[in-house]
């Protein structure tokens, strides 16, 4: 075979693959939402669920989406950042910095339902919390605690030295680089980070299960961390597999949709901003 | 020396040695830079002029294993010395660098960066401090009506000159300037070249440089290094003229590097 021909056929093959990936996505989104957005009113939205009778909501569950997920947001980012941050700026190259960068890599290949384990046995059993929004929340920090260490590690690194050249020719400190420098140039990647993370605490269930419970709080929304939390994932898994409501299917399908919905909004919503500012940095 | 050369030296390097690990890539450099006058160091690649320059305001801090023997005096003062406030030297001896590396934010806020870091709040200050130091690299007429645009969409040959203006705006009082002309076209290296020349007066500039007619056109002393070595240090013309040191006629009439 010639080279112009292997290389045409390279290109039809990646076309392909392309298309491929685009394909299983529209694949995807059509069954989901063909079978779950006809369920979806505003009723089923804000609405309270049942246990025994159909036409419940999942009202409750979407709430606790969120607040479980701010909160875990809240315990993981700082401490994330920071040890990427330590781990891009300041740690110098020793056992101690391998053995800590080892460790995240390990942690962030623990399965999710391991740390759900994990979870239960520290803070439902061994902290007396039971199922909680905050045990839920906190083991769901861990899981998220390594991708974003990582992540921002390599962000950080992916600035080029050059930057932190000039600014310490300038007489900037180390802090001073890193904060009006580095982290401002690194932002659209960390917003990636967070993102992924985000979009992962919003769909995971196994730890939750554990951790969070299966029930939701009587009120909504409840904003007190010592309540049971169920979230729309679980809610998902719980129905199909233990409801005992008639239109369980109806509230699995209008649940898969609006939680494909949510996290789609979400990414746009912090996706949309950070790719402006970046391209504003970069001239456009 | 000649009268046009200031008596006072600026920086002084007293028996500096340099180690990369184990490899020594500076020997035992003595060297006096005369204030408001223009240094250049000339040599072939890896003879140590760039790994000099960095040890004049501590830019080898930021890279591990390097060890420094020897002293760098600055108005008198032991660089190395333990008590030295090394944020504080950077801000008094500033550098351009081979690439010009802007920020990727607005030109304004690369100018107002150093001014901000070093405290300076109001906005009519750090105005009248962009404009000024942009008007110092002469690069005011172009950008004045795009300072709110990003810095990464001008020219190679302005970045460079930006680079030099967000220097200017720290108010230093020496220039360490590292192949600043290397990346720029002909046009744009003439514009740094004259830069040059009108911040001497204000400023005490050092020079590293590839390019020899660079050096002879804009110096009024050279330093030639061969594999970490200071060879020959004098007035510009007598170097290039009359060196003593049979080397340096050697590289510079072509015969090497």
């Amino acid at each position: 075979m010639n080279s112009k021909l292997t290389n045409n056929i390279a290109n039809l093959v990646f076309w392909m693959f392309g298309f491929t990936i685009l394909g299983i996505l529209i694949w995807f989104l059509w069954h989901i939402l063909a079978a779950g957005l006809p369920h979806l009113s505003w009723d089923f939205i804000t609405g309270k669920p049942q246990e025994i009778i159909a036409g419940g909501g999942v009202g409750p569950q979407l709430f606790n989406s969120f607040y479980i997920l701010f909160l875990s947001l809240l315990f993981s980012i700082p401490f994330g950042i920071g040890a990427g941050i330590w781990l891009s700026e300041y740690a110098k190259k020793n056992w101690f910095t391998d053995l800590v960068r080892l460790s995240t890599e390990m942690l962030s290949s623990v399965p999710s339902i391991v740390f759900g384990l994990f979870g239960m046995l520290v803070f439902v059993t061994t902290f007396g919390l039971g199922f909680t929004i905050l045990g839920g929340a906190l083991t769901l920090a861990l899981l998220n605690l390594p991708v974003l260490v990582r992540v921002t590690e390599e962000t950080l690194r992916a600035v080029p030295d050059s930057y932190r050249e000039a600014s310490a020719a300038l007489g900037a400190t180390k802090w001073q680089t890193i904060r009006k420098v580095l982290i401002p140039t690194a932002l659209p990647g960390l917003v990636t980070g967070i993102t992924l993370v985000a979009g992962r605490a919003l769909g995971e269930s196994a730890i939750l299960i554990f951790t969070a419970g299966v029930t939701v709080s009587r009120f909504a929304p409840d904003f007190n961390v010592f309540a049971s939390g169920e979230t729309l994932a679980v809610r998902l898994w719980y129905v199909r597999s233990e409801g005992l409501v008639p239109d369980a299917m109806e509230i699995a399908e209008g649940t898969a949709a609006l939680l494909v919905i949510v996290v789609l909004l979400l990414n746009l919503l912090i996706g949309l901003p950070s790719r402006y500012l970046q391209r504003k940095a970069a001239g456009k | 020396m000649t009268s046009a050369i200031a008596t006072k030296d600026k920086i002084r390097a007293q028996g500096l040695s340099l180690f990369y690990g184990d490899n020594q890539a500076l020997f035992d450099i003595n060297l006096e830079m005369p204030e408001g006058s223009i240094t250049a160091f000339i040599g072939p690649s890896g003879c140590g002029k760039s790994t000099l320059l960095r040890t004049l305001n501590r830019m080898n801090d930021l890279i591990p294993n390097v060890t420094i023997n020897g002293e760098v005096l600055v108005d008198g003062e032991n660089i190395y010395a333990p008590d030295t406030d090394v944020v504080n030297l950077r801000k008094n001896v500033g550098m351009v660098f081979q690439r010009p590396n802007p920020f990727p934010m607005s030109i304004y806020d690369n100018i107002a960066y150093g001014p901000r870091i070093h405290g300076i709040r109001k906005k009519r200050d750090l105005d009248e401090i962009v404009e000024r130091s942009l008007q110092q690299a002469a690069l005011w007429d172009e950008v004045k009506d795009r300072l709110g645009k990003s810095a990464m969409g001008l020219s190679g040959g302005q970045q460079q000159r930006l680079c030099i203006a967000r220097l200017l705006a720290v108010d230093p009082q020496v220039l360490l300037m590292d192949e600043p002309t290397s990346a720029l076209d002909p046009i744009s290296t003439l514009k740094v070249e004259e830069l040059t020349q009108e911040l001497k007066s204000k400023y005490t500039i050092i020079i590293v440089t590839h390019n020899m007619q660079q050096a002879a056109r804009i110096s009024d002393t050279t330093a030639f290094f061969l594999n970490g070595v200071m060879v020959e240090h004098g007035v510009t013309d007598k170097l290039f003229t009359n060196p003593t040191d049979q080397r340096t006629e050697d590289y510079i009439t072509g015969r090497f590097g």
